[in-house]
């Protein structure tokens, strides 16, 4: 392998790992995002059960 | 939001088969550069990329326009995620350019090229509106002086890329003249195809970042409605 083909290999795969690790660091966030919805549901629905009564 | 999705899959999978294409047509069709040889295959990748970032920067500074202009809270959000991008693009910009600089000239970095050092100075500039953004409170304060930030460092793009001819530097060669593209048509499609595949994605990902983001500002707000 000549040094110019190291190079050239070496340049498009900066341009991978960028994008590869934006998909990590998207995914990550995408999962905490979907961690912290589940959990103000379950707020949200425990708030609503423990208002019913007091409403009727 | 509907019929968001959906095009945003749908720019999303174009940016894929424009990428597949760009490098096919990069290593199969383009021919090798006469002078350079293999190593001048970086420049398909170097300038979109650089392109792009100046894209971004302008996006995030047109959205910052548009938020002091009109007050609208959303350009906040779109501002910064263009800042953002921009900046992951100022990244790779310096990064396959130092690669590329390695392979043609021997140093992986040269402070007598002007286009050189102003990107690096509108990208230190554009790093520094992340610790600005962050040392305020967030709320319409903060807002204004970012964006204002974001507005004069856009500034710095046209000084950047008129750089390469206003110095005639010989070190950075002047590809695109007033006479065209100096390359041959196929060299040429190539480079376009790249410069839309890398734009494209570059527009997806905006997209992706700044759903994420509004979708971040929203729980919060409802975490603070739902604890009251």
């Amino acid at each position: 392998v000549s040094a110019a083909e190291k190079y050239v290999a070496a340049a498009y795969a900066v341009f991978l790992v960028f994008v590869l690790a934006w998909l990590v660091i998207i995914a990550t966030k995408l999962a905490r995002l979907e961690r912290e919805t589940g959990e103000l549901v379950r707020l949200a629905r425990s708030g609503a059960a423990t208002g019913e009564p007091g409403d009727g | 939001m509907s019929t968001t999705k959906p095009i945003l899959s749908l720019l999303a999978s174009l940016a894929v088969l424009l990428t597949a294409v760009a490098v096919a047509m990069i290593f199969f069709v383009a021919p090798e550069d006469a002078d350079q040889g293999l190593s001048q295959k970086i420049f398909y990748i170097h300038v979109p990329i650089a392109l792009t970032a100046y894209a971004c920067f302008g996006l995030g500074a047109w959205k910052a326009f548009r938020l002091l202009t009109t007050r609208g809270e959303r350009y906040d959000l779109e501002s910064y995620t263009g800042v953002h991008q921009g900046t992951i693009f100022g990244a790779l910009t310096l990064v396959t350019g130092s690669i590329w600089a390695r392979a043609s000239w021997g140093v992986w970095w040269t402070w007598s090229s002007n286009q050189l050092v102003l990107f690096l100075v509108l990208f230190l500039f554009y790093c520094a509106y992340f610790m600005l953004r962050f040392s305020i409170e967030p709320g319409p304060r903060r807002e204004r002086i970012s964006a204002v930030y974001a507005l004069f460092g856009v500034a710095l793009v046209p000084v950047s890329f008129l750089a390469i001819r206003l110095a005639n530097d010989f070190i950075h060669p002047t590809v695109f003249t007033r006479d065209g593209p100096q390359m041959t048509g196929k060299m040429f499609a190539a480079f376009c195809v790249s410069w839309a595949a890398i734009t494209l994605l570059a527009y997806v990902m905006y997209r992706v970042e700044l759903a994420g983001k509004r979708t971040d500002a929203n729980l919060r707000e409802l975490r603070e409605a739902l604890a009251r």
